[in-house]
Order: C-alpha cells, then structure tokens, then sequence
C-alpha cells in the first residue's frame, strides 16, 4: 500500500465515523431534515456546519503556510452555473428524498450489512455509468 | 446537535487529509465514479471507500446503529438510479458541493446545495402526501 492510499484510508475511515457520530447515516434523519412540517429535523445542518467550519479553516491555515504557493494545494474549481449542474442536482436531490441516502452514508451503510444499502448501492452504479454517457459537468465532484 | 457539530468536524477533518494524501477534493459520489473509471488514481479510491466501509464495520460492532433503511426496496432501486445519476452529470453530491465546495467558496456548489436540498424537500413533501406518512418515521 502507498503512502497516498493509506491516506486516503485513513481519510475514509475518519469520513465515516464522522458520518456514524453525526446521525447522517440513519435515513429518517436526512429525511427529517428534508421534512419541513412541523416534525422538522435540523441536525443536517449542524453536520454540515461543522464540517465547512473545519475544512475552511484548515485550509485557510494550509494556504497560509504554503505561502505563495497556497492556490497549487487546490486543485481548480469550475464555477460555473450549467444546465448539467441544476439539472444532476435536481435529480439527485429527488433520489435523496426518496431514500435518505446520498452516496457517502449509503456506503457506510453497506459496512452495517444492510441488505437494503446493497440494492442503493448497486441502483447507483448504474445511475453513475449511465450519467457518463450524457454530456455532463466538467470535471467530477473530486473538482467542483 | 452536538453530536452533528463533532461528526460534522469529523467530516471536516477527513476531507483535509484526503486532500492533503491525493491532491484531491473529498467528494463522494466522484469517488465512487473514479474508482469505477480512471484507471490511474483507482487504488487511492477504493482505499477511501474501503475506509468508509470499514467505519460502518467497526460502528456496528461497537453499537447498534439504525442499520436498515425504512422505505421498500423498490424506490430505494429507483432513488439510487437517480443519486448516481444526478451526481455524475451534476458533478457532485453532498460532499463533493455542500462540504467540499461551500468551504472553497465556490457559487456553483453553493447553488447546487441549494437546489438539491430543495428538490429533496419537494420530494419528501410529495411522498408524505402520498403514502400519508407510511414510510416516514
């Protein structure tokens, strides 16, 4: 194993016991969220919250430490507003309504051995490969 | 909510070292696609899943946690279709935009939490409708 793939396990490791002590990967969470009646569940957003908060700000101070090579640690944004952008969005947002499964917390799931997070999982390869075959986004959400 | 601030910093902090191990943004469902695809940076990829399953290994070991997901299996085949889907063409999903994004300040992944929060919320209001609050908890 290389050093950048034992990072990127260690990184995986650390995303999903993030995900678990969150609450993400229970669905009626994220669905509790997504319900804005009078049972509304904000958790999501304090989730959210804290990782932006962290991730800002240590790369704010990685930046800063790199000095003037700071924006090379970054690899380029796209920023632009397309119609593949409002459109995937949509559609996925629709899926996650559905189900209460975006694609992190369904993978740790399949870690739970939910028989139920097989059959997303599987459902969304396929949705992937097929999303490959249209015109798309440039550059995956590893680049937004 | 605390517990969401934690693991949301948890969250946080992995991105950070996912980035700082591959030079990439922490973004799921792109890694899941890359680990499918691209050919070159595959075994870096399957070594993050691998971590995030492991995570859902050792939780359930260590706990119990709400391990089944409540809604048939039928429309959790469909909304899966749909996640991938909708990911890959938007070029990212919760993470990749809603955390990855919104901390690069970049407007597109602003906009794109944005509606897919929305069109999730139009959802679930439709769906309660429909099944009259069958499947939601």
């Amino acid at each position: 194993m290389t050093r950048r793939q034992l990072g990127a396990l260690a990184a995986g490791g650390l995303f999903g016991v993030g995900l678990v002590v969150s609450g993400m990967t229970d669905p009626r969470n994220v669905i509790g969220f997504l319900d804005f009646s009078s049972r509304w569940n904000p958790s999501l957003i304090a989730v959210m919250a804290g990782a932006v908060a962290v991730h800002a700000s240590l790369l704010a101070l990685l930046a800063r430490a790199a000095g003037g090579r700071g924006a090379r640690l970054l690899p380029p944004r796209n920023t632009r507003i397309d119609r593949p952008l409002i459109l995937g969005s949509a559609l996925f947002g629709v899926g996650w309504g559905l189900s209460g499964y975006c694609p992190g917390p369904a993978i740790v799931s399949l870690g739970f051995g939910a028989r139920t997070a097989f059959a997303f999982a599987a459902a969304m390869i396929v949705g992937i490969i097929a999303g490959g075959l249209v015109p798309r986004r440039r550059g995956s959400c590893e680049s937004p | 909510m605390l517990t969401g601030l934690l693991g949301g910093a948890l969250i946080g902090l992995a991105a950070t070292v996912y980035l700082l191990a591959t030079g990439r943004v922490a973004g799921v469902s792109g890694i899941v696609a890359g680990a499918l695809g691209d050919r070159e940076a595959r075994g870096e990829r399957i070594a993050f899943l691998a971590g995030l399953v492991a995570a859902g290994l050792i939780a359930a070991a260590v706990s119990s946690p709400a391990a089944a997901n409540p809604y048939p299996t039928a429309v959790l085949i469909v909304a899966g279709v749909l996640v991938g889907f909708g990911t890959r063409i938007g070029g990212g999903c919760t993470s990749g935009h809603g955390v990855c994004g919104i901390s690069r300040l970049s407007i597109a992944s602003l906009v794109a939490t944005a509606t897919f929060i929305a069109t999730g919320a139009a959802t679930v209001a439709i769906a309660n409708h429909l099944f009259l609050g069958a499947p939601t908890p």
